[in-house]
């Protein structure tokens, strides 16, 4: 059984079944998962270069004629793998609702104004460092139906690639301060505290644009091989 | 290097995709985004033969998921996986997503892979594999999808040896009808789908 990225780095996933998240109930695995070796089949993956991405998809404040409401911020960052290796020409999906927490798609219910300079939809490849950079505004906290008086906090939702099938990772990134973070199932939903907190992004002045646009540095990590060789024959 | 010079630990956590990724991840001409993957990668020139795969996603209790949508990675009818793009010159990806939309219904349109090979030698029974994320999926679900025609060849795969005997079924399509399969997903309960970690 060959395992290349080791099984523990997925420890810092929340499980399945997180109750408080009242849709894991029924859409979770009660059966245990089948540990499956990593086959060629799990060791590739797509890979997306700057063909798909346009130059202006990583500036969401441009798609429209006009600018967006709200505060526009700079989202940005490194991906790297979990042994410090940065992770270049990997493609970075992103969405989020508007400044006020409604997000264009047609079964978002909540009262709050749609932005018709928003669409709250990006993309951009990574450098040969692993960096990226995003310009948005800062999303709204939106109101859902977990349980009484639930609010998302403000998030980014995130998509990533990096160089396998298995390094594949959906995630959402945070705010600093947030005081709805303490109650968020979804966030809670992540039993390591250390784990949980690597989803809060961090103000960062550096980054901020003087006269223009507030910073804010997320890091990402995806899976990595750790010191397992690529070709360890004895391990079939 | 985080920017106080440390190395990283541990890597970033998933959440789950949310009711509201259509936009971005699967706009389809619905939305004013380019669309990156659809559901077709049955290119001209894809090596292999066309079919198409419908299915439906339900819950524990046999409800449809009509906010989900399916990843899928393949190789080719030669059994070559796209590297850097494409595989073979032929613009063949691999990859599609598919998402379910009234009856929580999904359909792709492919070629069928070939035989791949298998960590210890040999080949690896036809398949496909599939990553689903949903509203309520915290990470993303992982199975594969072998075909029915294929049977001499499943006995002997390695993948499917590990899976019991009375689950394989789960993770084999039905034919029905000319290059057409089903492969219906159940998240949860007592028909659930065999779902790897890996
Ligand atoms: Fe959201």
């Amino acid at each position: 059984m060959s395992i290349i990225y080791p099984l523990n780095s997925l420890a810092s996933h929340p499980p399945y079944l997180a109750p408080d998240y009242v849709s894991t109930r029924l859409r979770s695995p009660s059966r245990p998962l089948v540990i499956l070796p990593h086959t060629l089949s799990e060791l590739t993956g797509p890979a997306f270069g700057h063909d798909v991405v346009r130059e202006n998809h990583m500036d969401l404040t441009v798609h429209h004629a006009g600018e967006p409401l709200g505060e526009r911020i700079i989202v940005t960052g490194r991906v790297t793998d979990e042994d410090g290796r940065p992770i270049p020409d990997t493609l970075i999906e992103i969405w989020q609702a508007n400044a006020a927490g409604r997000y264009v798609h047609v079964n978002d219910q909540h009262p709050a104004p749609l932005d018709p300079n928003f669409t709250g939809a990006g993309r951009c490849v990574t450098g040969p460092d692993g960096s990226y950079r995003f310009v948005t505004i800062r999303p709204g906290a939106y109101p859902w139906r977990n349980h009484h008086n639930a609010w998302r906090p403000a998030h980014i939702h995130l998509s990533l690639f990096g160089p396998s099938f298995l390094t594949r990772l959906v995630t959402q990134m945070y705010f600093p301060g947030d005081p709805l973070l303490a109650i968020d199932p979804i966030y809670q939903s992540i039993p390591d505290a250390a784990a949980r907190e690597r989803l809060v992004s961090r103000f960062d002045l550096e980054t901020t644009v003087p006269e223009w646009a507030l910073g804010y540095r997320f890091d990402i990590v995806l899976r990595g091989r750790g010191q397992t060789p690529w070709e360890d024959p004895h391990d079939d | 290097m985080t920017t106080d010079g440390k190395t990283p630990r541990g890597i970033t956590p998933s959440q789950t995709v949310g009711p509201f990724f259509a936009y971005a991840l699967t706009p389809n001409g619905r939305y004013p985004f380019e669309t990156l993957a659809g559901n077709d990668m049955a290119v001209p020139g894809a090596a292999g033969e066309v079919v198409t795969i419908s299915g439906r996603v339900l819950d524990g209790e046999g409800k449809p998921v009509a906010d989900a949508f399916l990843e899928i990675w393949q190789a080719d009818g030669e059994g070559r996986y796209p590297a850097g793009g494409a595989s073979g010159n032929t613009g063949f990806r691999g990859f599609a997503r598919a998402e379910t939309l009234d009856e929580g219904r999904f359909e792709v349109r492919t070629v069928k892979p070939g035989p791949v090979p298998a960590p210890g030698g040999g080949l690896q029974a036809p398949h496909l594999c599939i990553g689903l994320f949903a509203r309520g999926v915290l990470r993303r679900l992982y199975t594969r999808l072998y075909f029915p025609e294929d049977g001499a060849m499943h006995a002997g795969d390695a993948v499917l040896a590990l899976v019991p005997a009375e689950r394989r079924d789960t993770l084999i399509a039905r034919r029905s009808g000319d290059g057409r399969y089903v492969f219906d997903i159940v998240l949860n309960g007592p028909d659930e789908t065999v779902f790897f970690e890996a």
